[in-house]
């Protein structure tokens, strides 16, 4: 089981990693799929090793996929609305949330 | 009639309202509706007087309550006495032939309607003065008289002499007025009401106390003082000649400065009610007639001689009321009461004519001079013989009305040596002084040919009222003939009727003395006999004490007059130094510490109020360095939030050291993710820039 949680943790480290260093908008949202994936793996362990009898975690990580879908849908129209605004889609340049 | 009595007193006031609300523009309406009024009166008070004779003189008397007071109630009321419809008769004969005559002698005056209207207004106070039946009204029509005195004897107040003189008459009759008010508090205090009926029971039965008594009466009689210008606030008296001659007959000699003898007259009780009071009325009266008459001897204008003389006939008045309350208070008969109000009616009439006589001479040769006039007699002759006839009457001449009065006056007087001699003295100063101006005025050569050339008679409307008086001066003295059963002195008398009777040495004696002094005149300035200047130069210093007035202006303008105004002038010092320098320092010390405050407020408190904003603008400033705006700086302290909750939690959650590796390796993995985010994040700030940059192209 330990395997399983460091790959997820390396996977879910990596996804961040990804999510906060990223200056492309579509990198930062391939990040977050490895992050949701982190997610995946540790419900399916959990899932395996601590509550076998139940198939809670297995039918959780099929939902957290097709949410994780459904949330590409909404990001990828966000990247395109960057992309009309700003005429790119780096991060750097969408800092408009600021005082 | 008598019940509309008061009709005598309001129609002249009616007049006054007329003239100054309506009639003012129309000099001729004005004139004719104030005499008609006075007329009026004139009827109306000889018909209340012959209704008072047909009554034996019984008291009518009608009021009502002005206001209810908790101590006493002051009534509003008419009183018609003897006393009272004999005043009536005089005041309104007088006040007629005054506005008849007025009319010619203020022709082409610019105000000559308001003369008529403060006329009337006098005589309304007058009138009103006389119907009075209790003290409290009295004194009303007491100052209103004053009053009127002031604005007519300030009438030609373009004349700084006319306008002080009635400044003069007015403060100086105030301080008798203010001893008259005291008076008439203690009246009311002790006696409880202003009715003369109701004070007078009181006197008489005995519950006031005598000491107090003395004191109220004396208080009143100061009132008199003022007013009839006794000794001693005489003095304003002869300035009060500024005013027009009218006025000067009509307020100055035969009514308003009568209304102090009226006065003294009318609460005689209170006299009677102690013998000192008394005496000291004598005593002021004596003095003030020797000493008006010594002066009359010498001055030279024709006005102030005669208002001197009338000075000294009130005194002669004032003492005989006081020796009849003298001697009734020790329990003597005495003619004093009435002769004193008989020669208040003889002598409103003949004093009354020698002023109209003067007007009538000084409208004919403009001066008031009398060393300047001479000759007269033929260029005037309806003024100079009635004129003389009023000498005549006053001097005391057997059978004119003068006589018979000052007679019972001498009678009076008669019980007391000193009283006596000092009377006899008077009457031959009198009849020696109006002779002098008699002769100086209307005999002789003329002393100033020109003025004498442009002399003339007086129009009819001021003669006629002089022919009008001088029968009066005549006969008016006939009622108190001593051979009369039902004469004056059974009519107005006071306590029991006096009977006189004729005595002939007296009578002798008085008509002795008015010839020697009217001889002494004639010596003196008709034959020249007897040089006047080397009489005075003899008596220079008695001439120059005598010319100078007793030096009694001098003496209150000393005295008085200039210490006032030297504390005034202090007072002002005070004022102006203290009092505005408190008062500015105040306002010095609000304006420095208003400063104080508004500095407090700019630096302190705006500053605290700014300041605060400034701390939390300073503050923001830091706090925005964190809002770059940038999502992945965002979430990248959220993650860091997360990492030190969780740090948190474990180490406080779970103390064994079995999940510590995992833990452990979570922490790694995050702080290399930190690390790295850190060092990015700082070290892309500027580079950011130039990415935009870069996207933009």
């Amino acid at each position: 089981m330990f395997y399983y949680l460091a790959l997820a943790a390396v996977l879910f480290a990596i996804g961040l990693f990804g999510v906060l260093t990223r200056r492309n908008v579509i990198g930062i949202l391939m990040s977050l799929e490895l992050m949701f994936n982190a997610a995946n793996i540790n419900f399916v362990a959990f899932n395996k090793y601590v509550a076998t009898e139940a198939l809670v975690g297995q039918m959780f990580a099929i939902f957290i996929v097709v949410v994780a879908a459904a949330e590409a849908v909404v990001g990828l129209a966000i990247v395109l609305l960057i992309y009309r605004n700003w005429r790119g889609i780096g991060m750097d340049n969408v800092n408009v949330m600021k005082w | 009639m008598t019940e509309h009595s008061y009709l005598i007193a309001l129609l002249p006031l009616l007049s006054f309202v007329m003239i100054i609300f309506f009639l003012r523009w129309q000099e001729k309406v004005s004139a004719g509706f104030s005499i008609a009024m006075i007329v009026i009166s004139w009827g109306m008070s000889v018909m209340v007087l012959i209704e008072t004779l047909a009554r034996h003189g019984k008291p009518y008397e009608a009021f009502y309550k002005f206001v209810e007071l908790v101590r006493f109630v002051p009534e509003i009321g008419i009183l018609i006495d003897p006393l009272t419809a004999v005043m009536l008769v005089v005041v309104t004969t007088v006040g007629a032939c005054v506005q008849i005559y007025s009319v010619g002698y203020m022709h082409g005056d610019p105000r000559f309607s308001r003369f008529f209207s403060y006329l009337s207004l006098f005589l309304f106070s007058m009138l009103g003065l006389v119907l009075a039946n209790n003290f409290f009204m009295i004194f009303i029509f007491w100052e209103l008289v004053g009053l009127t005195s002031y604005l007519l004897i300030g009438f030609w107040f373009e004349k700084a002499s006319a306008a002080n003189a009635c400044k003069k008459a007015f403060i100086t009759t105030r301080i008798g007025d203010l001893g008259f008010l005291v008076g008439l508090f203690m009246v009311a205090i002790y006696a409880g009401t202003f009715n003369y009926g109701g004070v007078f029971d009181k006197v008489a039965s005995g519950a006031i106390p005598t000491g107090i008594v003395t004191a109220a009466a004396i208080f009143i009689f100061c009132g008199a003082v003022g007013k009839s210008a006794q000794f001693p606030l005489h003095v304003w008296l002869p300035d009060a000649m500024e005013g027009p001659t009218p006025v000067s007959a009509l307020i100055h000699a035969a009514t308003m400065v009568a209304a102090g003898v009226y006065l003294v007259a009318r609460a005689m009780t209170v006299f009677v009610g102690s013998a000192e009071a008394s005496l000291v009325v004598a005593v002021i009266g004596l003095v003030t007639s020797f000493m008006a008459a010594s002066i009359g001897l010498v001055q030279n204008d024709i006005k102030r001689v005669l208002a001197y003389s009338t000075c000294s006939q009130l005194g002669y008045m004032i003492m005989a009321l006081g020796l009849y309350g003298y001697d009734t208070a020790l329990g003597h008969h005495s003619p004093g009461y009435y002769a004193g109000s008989f020669h208040l009616m003889t002598h409103a009439f003949f004093k009354g004519l020698l002023f109209l006589g003067a007007g009538s001479v000084i409208h004919a040769v403009h001066t008031n001079d009398i060393q300047e006039m001479g000759g007269l007699f033929g260029k005037m002759k309806l003024t100079a013989p009635t004129f003389i006839i009023a000498s005549l009457s006053i001097a005391g001449i057997f059978p004119l009305s003068g006589f018979w009065s000052k007679d019972e006056i001498v009678a009076a007087a008669s019980h007391h040596p000193v009283f006596l001699v000092f009377t006899l003295l008077i009457a031959f100063m009198t009849a020696f002084y109006m002779f002098r101006l008699c002769f100086l005025t209307f005999f002789g050569e003329p002393r100033d040919k020109e003025r004498f050339d442009h002399a003339h008679e007086s129009p009819k409307s001021m003669t006629y009222p002089l022919v009008f008086l001088a029968f009066l001066s005549i006969f008016a003295g006939w009622v108190g003939l001593p051979w009369l059963q039902h004469g004056f002195a059974s009519f107005v008398y006071h306590g029991e009727p006096y009977h006189p009777h004729a005595n002939w040495l007296l009578m002798i004696i008085s008509t002795v003395v008015a010839v020697s002094g009217i001889g002494l005149a004639y010596l003196m300035y008709f034959k020249k006999s007897i040089s006047a200047d080397s009489v005075a130069a003899k008596f220079k210093p008695l001439y120059t004490l005598l010319y100078n007035k007793y030096y009694f202006d001098e003496m209150y303008d000393a005295l008085i007059i200039r210490p006032t105004l030297t504390f005034a002038r202090l007072m002002w010092r005070f004022d102006a130094g203290i009092i505005d320098g408190l008062v500015n320092g105040t306002a010095w010390f609000t304006v420095v510490w208003s400063d104080a405050k508004q500095w407090f407020d700019t630096w302190i408190v705006d500053g605290a109020v700014n300041g605060s904003g400034w701390i939390v603008r300073k503050g923001a400033d830091l706090g925005r360095i964190l809002q770059t705006g940038k999502v992945q700086f965002y979430a990248f302290f959220a993650l860091l939030l997360v990492v030190l909750v969780t740090l948190f939690k474990l180490e406080s959650g779970s103390p064994d050291s079995e999940s510590g590796a995992p833990v452990l390796t979570i922490l790694l993995a995050v702080g290399v993710v930190f690390l790295a985010v850190l060092s990015r994040t700082i070290g892309r700030q500027p580079a950011g820039q130039e990415a935009k940059r870069e996207d933009n192209v």
